[in-house]
């Protein structure tokens, strides 16, 4: 998950399918094999970047795993 | 300038080509665990080799083929959107890993450009390996912060009542953008459309045009 958008507020467009492996947590050799889902994130240009420069309507689409997810 | 240095503005036809230098730090690692990996029998030196082979076969012309096809055939470019993957195995391009393969299509309101900010995550199965430009931090970086001002570096100005949708690959998806056919196009061939899609128009950093496909004089 980049830097750049932690803590940002985003809409789900869609689940991305299949449910990948949790590489965080596999790196640790922990919870081997549990699969969750990414999910594809729509955010507006101007939510990330407080003086974006162009169109208001410019925004990012980025494929985020479900435990870096919050529901707000 | 000492006698190393000069300027660089000819050839050295003669030099040997070697390699230069001690090897690198991640260049040692690589070796050290492809031979550890090939001496515990996981995974054998000849599968490594035609790996490398498959990646190396890739070429933009693939992913030109898709778009080309995509562009005479309503019901291939609508399995396309859907499953960008499924819709490329059907003209036989193999995917040779777990990605996926999401089509973004280029419209009258939206203009999408690709990029991966950790790395350089590239639709290589279609596309072959991504351009420098593509791995390095500038455009890494920039892509996301100010996408309109570094589609105008590269000659493309986008209007401001189009929409510019940046995605950022960093996962399990990989991004191919298909991009306008150009006016006046109507009675090319399959095969003419596909020469005038390059690389460039399937990252999205510039507009397939009727001159895509042409040299500069």
């Amino acid at each position: 998950m980049p830097l750049y958008l932690r803590g940002k507020a985003g809409t789900v467009e869609a689940v991305i399918e299949p449910p990948g492996i949790d590489n965080e947590e596999e790196a640790y050799g922990r919870n081997a094999g549990m699969k969750r889902h990414y999910y594809r994130v729509a955010l507006p240009m101007t939510e990330i970047w407080p003086d974006y420069v162009g169109s208001p309507r410019d925004g990012l689409r980025i494929e985020v795993f479900e435990t870096w997810l919050e529901r707000i | 300038m000492g006698p190393q240095e000069h300027d660089h503005d000819h050839d050295h036809p003669d030099d040997e080509i070697a390699q230069a230098g001690r090897p690198g730090y991640y260049e040692v690692m690589e070796t050290a665990v492809r031979e550890l990996l090939i001496e515990k029998r996981l995974i054998e030196a000849e599968e490594i080799r035609r790996q490398v082979e498959v990646l190396d076969s890739r070429t933009p012309a693939l992913g030109a083929t898709v778009v080309a096809r995509a562009w005479v055939d309503p019901a291939f470019k609508s399995r396309l959107l859907a499953n960008g993957r499924a819709a490329c195995e059907e003209l036989g391009i193999s995917f040779y890993d777990d990605t996926g393969l999401i089509v973004l299509e280029n419209t009258g309101q939206v203009h999408n450009l690709i990029v991966c900010t950790l790395c350089s995550c590239y639709p290589r199965a279609v596309l072959g390996l991504p351009p420098d430009w593509y791995k390095l931090k500038p455009y890494r970086a920039r892509a996301v912060i100010e996408p309109r001002a570094v589609l105008a570096e590269f000659g493309t100005v986008v209007p401001d009542d189009v929409e510019v949708r940046v995605s950022d690959s960093t996962a399990m998806v990989r991004y191919l953008v298909l991009p306008q056919r150009p006016a006046g196009t109507d009675d090319y061939t399959e095969e003419q459309l596909a020469a005038l899609v390059t690389r460039d128009t399937m990252i999205g950093v510039a507009p397939a045009t009727i001159r895509t496909g042409s040299t500069v004089r």
